[in-house]
């Protein structure tokens, strides 16, 4: 394993996944490169569509093509960029050094199968266990992740546990083999609060324990906030913003950003008229020229629909992708650094 | 908080059970289920809903909040108790003069794609109401949907179209417009925002804030979503397996909830604040939602709760109005002793109490 020396686990670069539907062509992630350091948790914010999800099933190369094609980009993983693998190469990383939870629990696990079977199936493939190894090791898995009584009920069918313990359970498989990177699309969206606070707090205690590195994909910037050290945030398939998650909260430097953060409510806060970012998101076959989220924008001025707007860099690890990030960042509270 | 002028809604005992079987002679004979099985979704609720009021209504999934609204409307036909609107039990009317009612109580769906029939026009969905209630046709009645199309911030040019060519948040504008078509006094809006993106979930909000004001409605916002009901209620009842454990103003339940489930509950809500998050102390609470079938004995939430006693598991709580106007269920608290964490080690002051168990 060579390991790079800025320590970086994952270096996405220039990447570019196209789908071809029946409206033309859809960039569903256009042109994004982001870093993940070892040991930390990314998170990526957007909305249905904004290319959060794609961009992580381009990780691992399990965008369906057709209709969807990785056109160009390098993703460096740990020195190797899995975009030139062959098939079998990048079989033999899934689920051993980058493991995947998906938000659905129920259609992720195979109804037919009991849990200890599936948990097993990963040992088996990957490290080479016997029947028996995999299963103790399924066992020890299943109580490192709460699920109470673990060895009576291992050989249960998922129809057999709830939301949150079939949750549970992907995260055992996942994290069977001590992968390297986890990724986390949604994990918690389809859980009940109490049971997402749960499964968020065992994330954390597992990522301490083993230090694994978290991409955390979601639109709940309550998560992001209490889980993450770095966020991206993403609209119409491009990184509109990424920092430090303190600082992004802090110091937005996007009006897209700014907008998200002011339409969540705050519980703490007195009621009035919510912030609303008007419109509606773009559509992703016809993208005008200029920036993505001009229509919706407050900040808009005419270069903004003539002209697609430059990364400008704000800080140290801070980028905003607009014409006048360091304007809405200063208005935030920030210094931009100078060039 | 008896029935008053104020009120609108008035809930009494409501209670739906669902028999899923099993307790018959010929389950008996087979030697399955033998034991007959109830779900108990919502199990002697009361509550006054006022005019002109948000009320929030919030809970997990299978706590029984959705049966709850539906069955206000007899969309879901309660087992027990009254609800009435207008000095009439809507719960006992004939169908022919629930019919008349339903024109003053809407309802608002959480999936916008699946509540709009996808064969009708945007037109003809928004003015199927007033063809039904004949309140107007024709002319006026095309008139009178592109106006609606316009309250609720869609082009009346969408007039044509059919639900598949809009977003989620333009369908649930849709779903809007039905239910204000014909002028109703009281809309159960259940998950109306649930399905929607961030951004979009601010519209919806601000929407249905502005359309209360404007035509003076009163809601029962639905939701599970904690921050949502904060925003958009002035009252929020938590339910928990079938009942109400706490009835407060918004505010006072967010700052200062008292049963020891709202507690839970209101931290697990994650702050979008990088600081908060970091030094939050979380009540995390054990275990899954017990099933709705069989659910505990005594106080439902007593298994999972960090402040049960042996007594908890006996006897069932009653919500009492612990400080003015904040009622709590729960046996360890009572209106001298208002906060859990004061209260003696084993003690439960709310014990021998009989009486008030209005809300």
């Amino acid at each position: 394993m060579t390991s790079s020396s800025d320590g970086n686990l994952l270096e996405v670069k220039n990447l570019r996944t196209y789908f071809d539907t029946e409206d033309g062509v859809v960039k569903a992630v256009d042109d994004i490169s982001f870093q993940l350091k070892r040991g930390e948790t990314l998170g990526i914010v957007g909305e249905s569509g904004s290319g959060k999800s794609v961009t992580n099933l381009s990780i691992i190369r399990l965008v369906p093509d057709p209709p969807g094609k990785i056109v160009s980009g390098e993703v460096i993983f740990n020195g190797t960029d899995l975009l030139l693998l062959p098939n079998d190469a990048i079989r033999k990383i899934r689920g051993r050094r980058i493991a995947m939870i998906f938000q659905d629990p129920m259609t992720s696990l195979n109804p037919f199968m009991k849990i200890s079977k599936q948990v097993m199936e990963t040992t088996q493939l990957h490290l080479g266990h016997s029947k028996a190894q995999a299963y103790d090791h399924a066992v020890r898995m299943l109580e490192t992740v709460g699920i109470p009584d673990a060895r009576g009920r291992a050989d249960s069918y998922p129809h057999e546990f709830s939301g949150g313990m079939r949750q549970r359970v992907m995260i055992a498989m996942a994290l069977s083999c001590e992968p390297e990177l986890l990724i986390a699309d949604e994990p918690t969206t389809a859980l009940d609060v109490t049971i997402q606070a749960q499964i968020l707090e065992l994330i954390k205690k597992l990522k301490r324990e083993t230090g694994t590195s978290v991409i955390l994909i979601t639109h709940d910037l309550g998560v992001v906030a209490g889980m993450t050290d770095h966020v991206i945030v993403m609209y119409a398939g491009k990184i509109f913003e990424q920092a430090r998650t303190a600082e992004l909260f802090a110091t937005p430097g996007n009006p897209y950003t700014k907008g998200l953060l002011r339409s969540v409510p705050d519980p703490t806060d007195e009621q009035g008229k919510l912030y609303q970012i008007p419109g509606l998101p773009p559509d992703m076959a016809h993208l005008k020229p200029g920036c993505p989220f001009a229509a919706r924008c407050d900040y808009v001025q005419d270069i903004c629909r003539r002209e697609f707007p430059p990364f400008v860099k704000l800080n140290t690890d801070h980028h905003s992708l607009c014409h006048f990030a360091r304007e809405v960042y200063s208005e935030s509270g920030g210094t931009p650094v100078q060039e | 908080m008896s029935a008053n002028d104020s009120t609108l809604v008035s809930i009494r005992d409501l209670k739906v059970h669902f028999d899923l079987g099993g307790g018959g002679p010929l389950d008996k004979l087979f030697g399955t289920n033998t034991v007959k099985r109830v779900v108990k979704a919502v199990d002697g609720v009361s509550i006054d809903i006022h005019k002109g009021e948000t009320l929030g209504l919030v809970g997990e999934s299978g706590c029984g909040k959705s049966t709850l609204g539906r069955a206000i409307l007899r969309l879901t036909e309660p087992t027990d108790g009254q609800v009435f609107y207008n000095d009439r039990d809507l719960a006992h009317l004939s169908s022919r003069q629930l019919r008349e009612q339903r024109r003053h109580l809407q309802i608002i769906f959480q999936d916008p794609y699946a509540s709009l029939n996808p064969r009708m026009t945007v037109g003809q969905i928004a003015g199927e109401p007033l063809e039904t209630f004949r309140l107007a046709r024709g002319r006026e009645a095309e008139q009178r949907v592109q106006e609606l199309l316009e309250t609720v911030g869609l082009s009346k040019r969408f007039i044509k179209r059919y639900p598949h060519e809009f977003s989620g948040g333009q369908r649930q504008r849709i779903g809007i417009a039905r239910a204000l078509a014909v002028d109703p006094d009281f809309i159960v809006a259940d998950e109306p925002i649930s399905a929607l993106d961030v951004s979009i979930q601010a519209q919806i909000m601000n929407l249905l804030e502005r359309l209360r004001r404007e035509k003076n409605l009163t809601y029962l916002f639905i939701s599970h979503d904690l921050r949502a009901i904060r925003h958009v209620s002035d009252r929020v009842a938590v339910m928990y397996l079938g009942k109400l454990v706490e009835i407060a103003d918004a505010k006072t339940i967010y700052n200062e909830p008292l049963m020891p489930y709202t507690k839970a509950l209101i931290s697990a809500v994650p702050v979008p604040d990088p600081q908060v998050e970091a030094t939050r102390q979380r009540i995390m609470l054990e275990g899954d939602v017990p099933s709705p079938i069989n659910p505990p004995t005594g106080c439902r939430f007593h298994t999972r709760c960090p402040y049960a006693i042996e007594k908890c598991k006996e006897v069932v709580p009653q919500l009492v109005e612990i400080k003015p106007a904040h009622f709590a269920a729960c046996i360890r608290i009572s209106p001298a002793q208002p906060h859990i964490e004061d209260v003696a080690p084993g003690a439960a002051p709310g014990l021998p109490q009989t009486g008030p168990q209005e809300a």
